[in-house]
């Protein structure tokens, strides 16, 4: 009898080409997305050394990091690199004859958003692509990480990589959400529970009526954080609302197969006497709206706390580590967190692009004016901003004084025009808030989406649940 | 890919926790469509000034270290995203090994792919190491790969553990693609197997 399996073991286990005396596993890899500032070097590499794709019709490719969001973005690529990058990926997605969705396409946006959107995102495949947010895809009970570019090259030529297996970290939230509390603020509490280290060497599977609860969009904010708490992958079991977010998309399995894939889905579960490696257990209702204050996602407190200080640490390292954060951030120790003043607020990146986002920043800002310098609304993808459109959220974002602009990676990571001047102060819906992440000195607060559209318009980190 | 098999050289102490992979290669140098070139960047934001000098208190800038292959470093090395970037900043810098209590797992990778070596150490050993790397030009380590070894200045030897098949990779220099392209029929047998119990994968 086989013993009983995680969901990872599974997925695993039904991917292994062949155990190596090494005691690594050459691993076979279904899908492959890619970009265009991680995939050059590894095209090159292909061509230099006379190789072939193994199998074009795995990789999915969309520019997304470089790309402007303003309405002109066709002629408005602001320098000579990033057009030299998105031409590179164009011609040789030409070359290799690779599926590309070019700037200007409905459908392009962040390839974590696309990927699902196109149903090219399935469960229990393994999915790869040379960005570390790759685990956005585990929403849907695929085994998915970020990789480099060697390994981006290694996949495209031999459809496989030389991997250790994981262990399991099972992560387990159950009970309702409170009011104004949302899958950003449990992914944030969870990495402030567990440390960016805490999933080191491990594959989370996020478990419990929480998870359960969630919309798609939901269990893909979870999952793409999974990777701010050092695990490559997260996983959340497949189920029907899967499987409804699949059907029908354009490259999901076609109504003749979808029954027989929905009954090999089914069977992607962890058996009920699974053993863990790890396992945390969190009640959904110690969790309140969360925010960080520091430099690394674990710098994380609820909405109510007050900047930490030095002095109460004992672990020289980590009294270090906080004196740095709060001498980058611009803090003192003991100021209330609602008492800091944001200078400018961004709403999108691959954590919170999606229009369960768009919706929730939409009833908080409805009828209400900004009031910070800038406040940046970017779509996820094309399919999302024409979704907002159709529901004329566009219209009140722009009344209340929102830009809304086209989609991209944009001030996530600063790699375009759009970016956080030296010491301004951003409460921002994306996923990393290190030193000179939103640009150099940028000081950034993660927050959710409704937390950041409450920020908006007080000027303030404040507490959605008591504008 | 450099082989590595014995470096000696000063190391540079940089104990700082979660050095992340933007404070390695910050987000503006990721524009390139190339390997090399990236080491003048290599910790930008926290080694020049904003008129472009240097900042003097950076290790790296210190006279004693700027030809150090060894980097020091606090725990979650190369925390955060997966660009290749970050080991080719650091390689094309001149680096060739970073030691510290632990290291991000995608980063870790991708280290072993471009010739940099890096090493896990329990922070108290890490501490010794530190307090060695402080004398500057007066402490030259060895770090031998193929017996698993570091030498510290005064000639003690501690030694490390790597996967054995990364060692093979890095001794040699070996290619990993060329050497998973020999297994090409059991991945024609994989693929020839999965397409029937899901055959939605191929279509």
């Amino acid at each position: 009898m086989i013993s009983p399996r995680t969901l990872y073991d599974k997925i695993w286990d039904s991917h292994v080409v062949e155990e190596q005396r090494s005691g690594n596993s050459l691993l076979y890899i279904d899908r492959h997305i890619i970009h265009e500032v991680t995939s050059p070097q590894a095209f090159e590499g292909l061509r230099t050394a006379g190789r072939s794709l193994r199998r074009v019709e795995t990789i999915l490719a969309v520019p997304d990091h470089n790309v402007p969001t303003t309405a002109d973005r066709e002629t408005r690529v602001d320098s000579i690199e990033s057009k030299t990058q998105l031409d590179a990926l164009e011609h040789n997605c030409k070359e290799f004859n690779v599926d590309y969705i070019p700037m200007m396409d409905v459908r392009q946006g962040i390839v974590h958003i696309v990927g699902p959107e196109q149903g090219f995102t399935l469960p229990g495949t393994t999915l790869v692509c040379g960005d570390s947010h790759t685990s956005t895809h585990g929403a849907f009970g695929a085994l998915a990480f970020g990789i480099g570019t060697s390994e981006v090259e290694h996949v495209m030529a031999t459809q496989t990589l030389i991997l250790k297996r994981s262990k399991n970290l099972r992560i387990d939230v159950s009970g309702p959400l409170g009011f104004g509390v949302t899958a950003k603020d449990v992914a944030l509490a969870v990495i402030g529970k567990i440390g960016t280290a805490g999933g080191t060497g491990s594959v989370i599977e996020f478990t419990g009526s929480t998870f359960k609860n969630l919309s798609m969009e939901g269990r893909m904010t979870v999952c793409n954080m999974a990777i701010e708490g050092g695990a490559r992958a997260g996983l959340i079991a497949p189920d029907e609302k899967t499987y409804d977010y699949i059907k029908g998309k354009p490259k999901a399995p076609k109504v003749a197969e979808f029954e027989g894939a929905v009954n090999y889905w089914n069977s992607l579960k962890s058996d009920p006497e699974a053993k863990y490696d790890n396992e945390v257990f969190i009640n959904a209702l110690d969790i309140v709206p969360q925010v960080t204050w520091g430099t690394s996602p674990e710098d994380v407190l609820p909405i109510t706390g007050i900047i930490p200080d030095p002095i109460n640490f004992k672990d020289p390292d980590k009294k270090a580590s906080i004196e740095r954060a709060l001498d980058y951030m611009g803090l003192k120790a003991g100021t209330k967190l609602t008492d800091i003043k944001v200078d400018k607020v961004f709403i999108g990146s691959c954590t919170n692009g999606r229009i369960e986002d768009m919706r929730a920043v939409a009833a908080v800002v409805e009828g209400r004016k900004v009031t910070v310098v800038q406040a940046l609304i970017v779509p996820g993808s094309g399919l999302v901003k024409l979704q907002a459109e159709h529901e004329g959220l566009d219209q009140i974002f722009i009344d209340a004084g929102f830009e809304w602009r086209e989609p991209g990676c944009s001030m996530c990571l600063a790699m375009n025009a759009d970016k956080i001047l030296p010491q301004e102060r951003c409460a921002s819906t994306s996923n990393r808030n290190f030193e000179g992440r939103q640009g150099p000195k940028s000081r950034t607060h993660l927050v959710s989406p409704a937390m950041a559209a409450a920020a908006a318009l007080s000027g303030y980190l404040t507490d959605i649940r008591e504008l | 890919m450099d082989k590595f098999t014995k470096i000696s050289s000063v190391a540079a102490p940089l104990p700082i926790t979660n050095i992340d992979t933007d404070m390695i290669i910050p987000q503006n140098f990721l524009r390139t469509i190339e390997r090399t070139g990236l080491g003048k960047h290599a910790f930008s934001n926290i080694r020049y000034n904003d008129d472009g000098s240097e900042q003097t208190d950076f290790i790296l800038n210190q006279s004693a270290y700027r030809s150090a292959q060894i980097l020091i470093a606090g725990e979650n090395f190369g925390c955060g995203s997966s660009r290749e970037h970050a080991p080719w900043a650091l390689i094309d810098f001149g680096l060739r090994c970073v030691i510290a209590p632990s290291f991000a797992d995608i980063f870790y990778g991708n280290s072993f792919k471009n010739g940099l070596l890096p090493i896990k150490l329990p922070q108290d050993i890490i501490d010794g190491l530190l307090k060695d790397a402080e004398r500057g030009a007066n402490a030259i380590f060895t770090v031998d790969l193929e017996n698993l070894e570091i030498t510290r200045p005064d000639g003690e030897v501690i030694s490390f553990e790597i996967d054995a098949f990364r060692q093979h990779c890095l001794v040699n220099g070996l290619d990993e693609i060329g050497l998973t392209m020999e297994r090409v029929e059991k991945i024609s047998a994989f693929e020839k197997k999965q397409k029937v119990h899901q055959p939605w994968l191929y279509t």
